[in-house]
């Protein structure tokens, strides 16, 4: 057992680490602030090579492991939360998909933009009542000649407005239930599909999240993602890598809600003392910097599986479980920690917290990872 | 053209810590970095390779870890990294570094330029790259903050003063020594990071590869040797003074007074 980052990792944290601090960091209060999506921090990340990290090069990725794009969504969240969901939903959710279960020519004329971050990348699933019951899809797609007609609608997309390539799951034949479902590729530009208005969101405010909106949409034939009846199957599978990005984010937000605590109790000063002289203080910081090394080790735990090629749902279930409550605790004790000036937005641990409250809501609630978690150990 | 880089691994003194007993610098836990001017000399390589189409080779003396930060110039983009690694280069001072570095640019060889930065933050020497240019006997410019045009035969740059600067023009191959002013350095990529460690190599020669003379190496051949190494006393925390110009004056004359400086 070797816990030990190979030297490739640490450069490639470095490069995050500094990339982080100097590009995403100055933003990040701003954007949180106006809500504006950093198209920019998306156009610098895209010619360092993060949104392709763990594709091979020949499709114009990084050649990058699971662990080291982990790592990415982890320090960018560790600045700025909304930064990281941008990268994991393209990354795991935009893709992935493609990259797995995608033709060779779906592959060359989609996902190598993807790779290269000429084109962002975002995922449907979510439907007004199609929620934690995911298969209840009521967007339906119609074989029509050379193209599937779609109808219907999808709600909390993130990169939604944003992205130029779409997965988008729609019931083929609802009444073969979970085996009716179908993935597309849908392009933005594509008529009949429009996206809704950014929605004004608790936290990781940056991030573009809309409905997407199907009336007559023409997706070609030749854009059906895997067969038709797959599309339950292609969706379950890309969000177990998925949740491993969202955990990575969580841990991310996590780390920073952390060192910010440290930071302010060494230099704030009450008694006479820094307040981190004091025991009820001491505790905190304890307990927050013990939850977030187990969280880091599940995480990583649960890309290290996936890389090398072993089963990692239940890992990544619990990593992504672990990590949100992590965060939603660590950082409500980092708001405690800066006492009321943790309560103004002038201090990084008030949007922390509110950043935090999503990782245990998307890409399936803390309940759903539980009923993942608990199926797989009864079984 | 063909550019060799001449690079330092240091440790990154914004987190290094003085022992205050031996007063030497505590270097565990304390990250390795690129030394911040040889960035500079080798983002400035990595333009003219982009312009020129340079070959860009990055050259560090330094013990086996040093392999990082060679990768590190190879995830910016240089085309070839040559680590410098022996025992018999051991505590040599910067003319006997300048010795083993300028027998390891006789074997690379064609070379055009030499660039290199300033100076080490560790040592704030400067001396390196001018030495290695007298041991070489080729033209010399330090503190170079521009390139205004260059090709196989002349460059013409901008060598920073206090006051001002120089426009030099200087026969090639020269040495040249980059300040911070010079450029921003690029971030290496995540993919040329792959590549630095899947793809290309670093090539590790020893004193016996570079053909040195045993003599002129390490301790044996440096002319300096470190007598003591003290942190200054730590100066006091100062006042600021508060007011128009006229109450400024009258509290430091005050304070002056009450210190008997006056």
């Amino acid at each position: 057992m070797n816990f030990a980052l190979t030297a490739k990792q640490e450069m490639l944290q470095n490069l995050y680490r500094e990339f982080a601090d100097n590009e995403v960091a100055p933003l990040a209060a701003e954007i949180d602030e106006t809500g504006e999506f950093p198209s920019e921090t998306v156009r610098k990340m895209a010619e360092l090579g993060i949104l392709g990290l763990p594709f091979p090069k020949e499709y114009g990725g990084a050649g990058a492991d699971t662990l080291s794009y982990a790592m990415a969504v982890e320090e960018l969240s560790r600045v700025c939360a909304s930064t990281g969901v941008i990268v994991s939903a393209h990354v795991s959710l935009g893709a992935n998909p493609i990259y797995q279960f995608g033709t060779p020519e779906q592959k060359e004329k989609y996902l190598i933009p993807l790779c290269k971050g000429e084109k962002l990348g975002a995922f449907g699933l979510t439907e007004p009542n199609a929620g934690t019951d995911a298969s209840n899809q009521q967007t339906i797609a119609v074989l029509n000649g050379d193209n599937y007609i779609l109808n219907g609608s999808k709600i909390f997309i993130t990169n939604g407005g944003k992205a130029d390539t779409y997965i988008v799951m729609a019931a083929t034949d609802p009444s073969k239930g979970l085996k009716g479902i179908s993935a597309f590729i849908v392009e933005a530009n594509i008529p009949g599909f429009t996206c809704g208005p950014k929605e004004n969101k608790m936290g990781i405010r940056a991030s573009s999240t809309t409905e997407l909106i199907f009336q007559d949409c023409l997706v070609p034939k030749e854009n059906l993602l895997g067969r038709e009846g797959e599309g339950f199957k292609i969706a379950m599978q890309t969000l177990d890598g998925g949740r491993i990005g969202i955990a990575a984010q969580a841990l991310g937000i996590a780390q920073g809600a952390l060192e910010e605590s440290i930071k302010y109790s060494k230099e704030r000063q009450q008694f006479k003392k820094p307040i981190g002289a004091f025991q009820a203080i001491q505790w905190m910081i304890a307990d927050m910097a013990t939850e977030v090394e187990a969280a880091r080790l599940l995480v990583y735990r649960a890309a290290w599986l996936k890389d090398n090629k072993k089963p990692f749902g239940q890992a990544s279930a619990m990593a992504k479980l672990y990590a949100a409550e992590v965060a939603m605790k660590t950082t409500t004790k980092a708001v405690q920690v800066h006492g009321g000036y943790g309560y103004m937005k002038d201090y990084k641990v008030e949007r922390f917290m509110r950043d935090a409250k999503i990782t245990e809501i998307y890409e399936g609630t803390s309940e759903v990872q539980r009923m993942v978690i608990a199926s797989t150990v009864l079984k | 053209m063909k550019i060799v880089v001449c690079v330092k691994q240091v440790p990154d003194t914004n987190d290094v810590k003085i022992d205050p007993k031996t007063g030497t610098l505590i270097r565990d836990g304390v990250p390795s970095i690129i030394n911040p001017d040889d960035k500079n000399a080798i983002e400035e390589a990595l333009v003219l390779k982009k312009e020129k189409g340079a070959v860009v080779t990055v050259l560090c003396m330094g013990p086996p870890q040093a392999d990082f930060a060679l990768r590190e110039a190879l995830g910016m983009g240089a085309d070839e990294a040559i680590l410098l690694s022996d025992r018999a280069f051991a505590g040599a001072d910067t003319w006997a570094t300048s010795y083993a570095l300028s027998m390891a640019i006789k074997k690379v060889g064609d070379y055009d330029l030499i660039f290199c930065g300033r100076q080490a933050i560790d040592g704030d020497t400067a001396q390196v790259g001018p030495e290695l240019a007298e041991i070489m006997d080729i033209p010399q410019v330090t503190y170079v903050r521009k390139i205004v045009s260059i090709d196989n035969k002349t460059a013409v740059v901008e060598r920073a003063m206090e006051d001002g600067y120089e426009v030099i023009e200087v026969k090639m191959p020269a040495v040249l020594t980059a300040v911070k002013e010079l450029n921003v350095p690029r971030y290496p990529t995540a993919s040329g990071i792959v590549d630095a460690f899947d793809v290309k190599e670093v090539k590790l020669w020893t004193a016996a590869d570079i053909q040195a003379d045993p003599e002129r190496l390490g301790l044996k051949g440096s002319y300096t040797q470190v007598k003591r190494t003290f942190a200054p006393p730590v100066k006091g925390a100062g006042k600021m003074l508060e007011g128009s110009v006229k109450e400024k004056a009258l509290s430091l004359v005050q304070e002056l007074k009450v210190k008997h400086v006056w």
